[in-house]
């Protein structure tokens, strides 16, 4: 039996009820973005606004695109240098992170403990609040203004590792100890055992992260224009003017939400299966 | 044990050299790029240090200054504690109770609102310039247009350049993305409470499903709401990006400052490295101790 055929119909309704409430005001934005970027020019500075458009046309798109051509490093190179940094500084956060969380998980020596209790103090250390030191640590370093700059601190966060770790805690020790037995060492269990049966938890940190690194890239760490990523590029586009760029910059909000978007949709169910491994103990 | 000989470190290396050897590349960017920051906001917290000459002991000035002597801090301090002690426990039990209700949709609704839920949160600044748009201060602006037409007001209100709003729109903002990654757990949780232990509520006299959530739920999804609530407490106190982008940095009279635009402040523009890194090791401190009563006052649900 269901648990939700013991439900009063009332609650239920009011439940539906007040999700569509709610999902339209999150929507909203969503919605608001996409109509004012195919809105004409006249459409866009009406009084009072309107909610929907009667023309819809793809010119802010266009012009976009044209802005970006004209711009004196073309579109292409910000989009590689956004794409080169996301994707590499995914890949090596997951495969270091993976690698780590293992022996955290599975191993035993002393120690163990107090180091999982500073890493799951690093949660709390994020960019947002240390971006002054680390600022001060990549100047120190040598490596202002290189995609480093953008890519190393991302690798160390300790989100991943701690998604990572209770996912692999939860794999059944017999699985480990028939290869042990086989006479895998450890390395090859965790090429061989390990590394394909988290992939719900790769996955999810591998969202997480390129997420992280395409929304956080600062500009502090690096002006030159040739290394700039998409983000900036596009603040510095729809900033200059907010109004008379109203359309373009709106366009360019679209493009800049589709990668998080679609990756997370194709990758959700693997983000709620991980998540479920997510408690803190105490 | 390890102490007996001079070679305790090197034999307890050689004893466990592969699990360490497997979390060394790992640990080199955790310490230089997660815990190096901190311990070093620690040490220029005590000096005057701008980058270009060396650091100068100073002991405690900095902390002196941030609380005696630095009116704006008190506004940033006001302003992190209204998004962490207000709105971060609203939007972590909103969070909660959506993920209830959503738990007993069908799956593919239920996919469809986690995704609306959480979208939000991982466009990130993507989903800004709207807001300003939303909240623009002239006539074009989407309530500043509909109130208008409506007759609420005759002169455009300005949003997010009047003192007396900003921090209005702020929180709105921010409750609209950080639903986030905790909202994300309790879906995850919710789906993996024992259904038995419903069934045994219901012989022990549970009666509705305020009750069922209260006694059987909670309980035992405790780990998750820890962790659902140490993600919440960073996003809280991080609150500043958002402020910077849609109000200014500093937004008028300092109304929209948080402990991190007044961070960037003195640090990004201002260069007072010392004294913004007093600031982010109050700030670090804060989000501990927060973290140390929440994870309390769950625990205590929990049991």
């Amino acid at each position: 039996m269901g648990i939700s055929s013991r439900r009063s119909k009332i609650g239920n309704g009011f439940t539906v009820f007040l999700l569509v409430i709610l999902g339209m005001m999150m929507a909203f934005p969503f919605y608001y973005t996409l109509i004012q970027s195919i809105k004409p020019s006249e459409e866009l500075f009406q009084f009072p606004p309107r909610l929907y458009v009667i023309r819809p046309t793809g010119e802010h798109y266009t012009e976009l695109f044209q802005l970006m051509s004209n711009m004196w490093v073309p579109f292409s190179r910000y989009l590689f240098n956004t794409l080169f940094i996301s994707i590499v500084g995914t890949l090596l956060h997951v495969l270091l992170a993976g690698m780590a969380a293992y022996p955290l998980a599975k191993h035993k020596f002393p120690g163990k403990d107090a180091l999982f209790a500073l890493i799951l103090l690093g949660l709390m250390f994020v960019g947002q609040v240390t971006f002054l030191p680390t600022f001060i640590i990549i100047a120190k370093l040598n490596l202002l203004n290189t995609y480093w700059a953008y890519l190393l601190p991302s690798i160390g966060a300790s989100l991943g590792l701690f998604l990572m770790k209770q996912f692999i805690e939860q794999l059944p020790n017999a699985l480990l100890e028939a290869a042990r037995i086989d006479g895998e060492n450890e390395w090859g269990i965790y090429y061989k055992i390990v590394l394909p049966n988290i992939k719900p938890a790769a996955l999810t940190v591998f969202i997480f992260q390129f997420v992280n690194i395409w929304n956080g890239l600062s500009k502090e760490l690096v002006y030159d224009e040739q290394l700039k990523v998409v983000k900036v590029a596009l603040e510095q586009i729809s900033s200059s003017n907010l109004y008379a760029r109203m359309g373009s910059g709106m366009a360019g909000s679209v493009l800049l939400m589709l990668p998080p978007i679609i990756i997370f949709i194709l990758t959700q169910k693997n983000v709620v299966t991980t998540m479920t491994y997510a408690g803190i103990k105490e | 044990m390890l102490k007996k000989n001079g070679f305790g470190i090197i034999r307890y290396f050689k004893r466990y050299k592969t699990s360490w050897l497997m979390m060394l590349p790992y640990l080199i960017f955790f310490f230089v790029f997660t815990v190096l920051p901190v311990v070093l906001s620690v040490i220029l917290s005590f000096t005057d240090y701008d980058m270009v000459q060396k650091p100068i002991f100073i002991g405690f000035e900095n902390y002196f200054q941030v609380f005696l002597n630095d009116e704006f801090f008190v506004v940033a301090l006001k302003n992190t504690l209204i998004f962490s002690v207000i709105l971060g426990p609203a939007s972590y039990v909103i969070c909660f109770l959506i993920a209830w209700m959503i738990n007993e949709l069908k799956p593919l609704a239920r996919s469809l609102v986690t995704a609306l839920f959480y979208i939000p949160t991982i466009v990130g600044a993507a989903g800004w310039g709207v807001w300003r748009l939303i909240f623009s201060s002239d006539q074009y602006g989407l309530i500043n247009g509909f109130l208008m037409k409506l007759g609420f007001v005759s002169e455009p209100i300005g949003w997010l350049t009047d003192e007396a709003y900003i921090m209005t729109v702020l929180i709105i903002v921010q409750l609209w993305m950080s639903m986030g990654i905790s909202f994300l757990t309790f879906i995850a949780g919710f789906q993996n409470v024992d259904p038995t232990l419903y069934e045994a509520g219901m012989m022990d006299g549970v009666k509705n499903r305020f009750q069922e959530l209260w006694y059987i739920t909670a309980p035992s999804m405790a780990n998750q709401m820890i962790f659902g609530a140490v993600m919440q407490i960073v996003n809280c106190f991080a609150v500043g990006e958002v402020s910077a982008i849609l109000a200014g940095l500093p937004s008028t009279g300092y109304a929209g400052e948080t402990i991190v635009t007044h961070i960037m402040d003195y640090g990004n523009l201002r260069f007072e490295f010392g004294y913004a890194c007093a600031m982010g090791v109050i700030l670090v401190a804060m989000m501990q101790f927060f973290r140390k009563i929440t994870t309390w006052l769950i625990a205590k649900i929990g049991h």
